[in-house]
């Protein structure tokens, strides 16, 4: 049986993976944000799993204002690195797990959760700069990756209370596949930031780190607060936040069994416009 | 009934709902196609000629070539879409963003490795923070890219 055996907070800022790819990692600035990282990477190392469920969100790369699916789950054997406007990123193409993605968007489809299902995207910094965060540069990511991409470019982006739920069936699917797949589930974006006009360069430490505490601790109500808090208190773009409770809704407490470990936790302003998170979480 | 929307109040923000995205839909098209680099390049080499190939409003394509993301966004421009244009003119994000403050890039970057803007007077409009409207402009920047 697949079981997921960790989840994975992190932001997904640009910035981070134009540091590594232009080799500015040693700058004093970017040294405080790749610092709440190094213990990370290790761990990283000792506990490759077979998959990760990685839930991110599209920055209007794959999708357009074309089609907007609210939840969209990659099946497709590999996904290629996209173009976002500056060429593509230079790290490894992504490799999925087809079997894997199919039986979980079965399940969580008949669980009534409403999925689109892609064969075919480019994925962008979203998914890519959390891999090169946790594993740096190398020629092939070290696992497979199902994309799990989230709307957040139109408002409304689904709640957090469905993303949670929507978390625990993840898990359920998860746990019927017949195969002994180790497999971790990442949240990412955020945290506190907003990127458009007079109030861009939001940062709210209190109430990101208010987050993290109830993200660790009473997810089930973190998962009741409303879109406006997020809005208001973390910025517009901060709203994206919402996507770490489908990663947090797949941890073990949320059907009943023990409360996940925290293995590491880093926070640190700023990395270009926004408040790095970071969470390692274990069951 | 119209629909329900509370953040009408936020200061300095504005929230791309389904209203924005019908507004902004061909803005925003456009900004997607420079995803490609040979769009880009025939972009550069005459940007009116390009936004004409739109149907984009005037005041769109004016917004676009006066490089003012602020009317930008107020024309239904979301900031995913604006930041292919920002790339094809070679900005980075934090410039895309500080741009809208009224802040020069230094003084915008040195607000944000302070700590960033903070929350106190900036939830609700009518409170006396820095991203009220009688704050403007926030520095001596240009407010275009």
């Amino acid at each position: 049986m697949a079981r997921i055996t960790a989840s994975v907070y992190t932001s997904h800022v640009p910035a981070i993976g134009a540091a590594m790819d232009l080799g500015k990692t040693q700058e004093p600035y970017w040294q405080k944000v790749f610092g709440g990282y190094e213990f990370s990477r290790r761990w990283a190392q000792q506990h490759v799993p077979d998959v990760i469920f990685l839930v991110y969100n599209d920055h209007a790369t794959a999708f357009s204002l074309e089609i907007i699916p609210t939840f969209a789950i990659g099946t497709a054997a590999e996904y290629p690195v996209a173009d976002e406007g500056w060429g593509p990123r230079p790290v490894p193409k992504v490799i999925g797990h087809p079997e894997l993605a199919s039986h979980i968007a079965q399940s969580v489809i008949q669980d009534d959760f409403d999925l689109t299902i892609v064969n075919r995207m480019d994925v962008d910094h979203g998914l890519t700069v959390p891999l090169s965060l946790l594993f740096g540069q190398v020629d092939a990511w070290p696992c497979k990756v199902i994309p799990f991409a989230v709307n957040v470019v139109q408002y409304p982006v689904p709640s957090g209370r469905r993303c949670f739920m929507l978390g625990q069936a993840i898990r359920k699917a998860v746990e019927s596949f017949d195969a002994p797949l180790n497999v971790q589930i990442w949240g990412t974006g955020g945290m506190s930031h907003q990127l458009q006009g007079a109030r861009a360069g939001l940062i709210n430490k209190e109430w990101d780190n208010r987050f993290l505490d109830r993200l660790i601790d009473d997810p089930a109500g973190l998962a009741q607060v409303p879109h406006i808090e997020y809005v208001r208190e973390a910025g517009s773009e901060g709203i994206e936040l919402v996507m770490w409770l489908i990663a947090r809704g797949a941890m073990a407490d949320t059907a009943g069994g023990a409360k996940p470990k925290v293995t590491h936790r880093f926070y640190h302003v700023p990395a270009s416009n926004t408040a790095v998170g970071h969470l390692i979480l274990e069951n | 009934m119209a629909l329900h929307k509370p953040y009408q109040d936020v200061p300095g923000t504005t929230i791309f709902d389904a209203e924005q995205s019908r507004k902004g839909y061909w803005l925003n098209q456009f900004c997607m196609s420079l995803m490609k680099a040979d769009n880009r390049e025939r972009f550069k080499a005459d940007q009116r000629a390009y936004l004409d190939e739109w149907p984009m409003s005037e005041e769109q394509k004016q917004a676009v070539l006066a490089r003012d993301l602020n009317r930008c966004i107020a024309a239904g421009g979301n900031i995913y879409f604006l930041a292919k244009l920002g790339a094809t003119l070679g900005k980075s994000f934090q410039q895309m963003a500080g741009s809208m403050t009224g802040m020069t890039e230094e003084e915008y970057r040195d607000m944000m490795i302070k700590g960033g803007r903070s929350i106190a007077g900036n939830r609700v409009i009518g409170e006396d923070g820095d991203a009220q409207a009688n704050r403007q402009p926030q520095g001596h920047g240009k407010g275009t890219l």
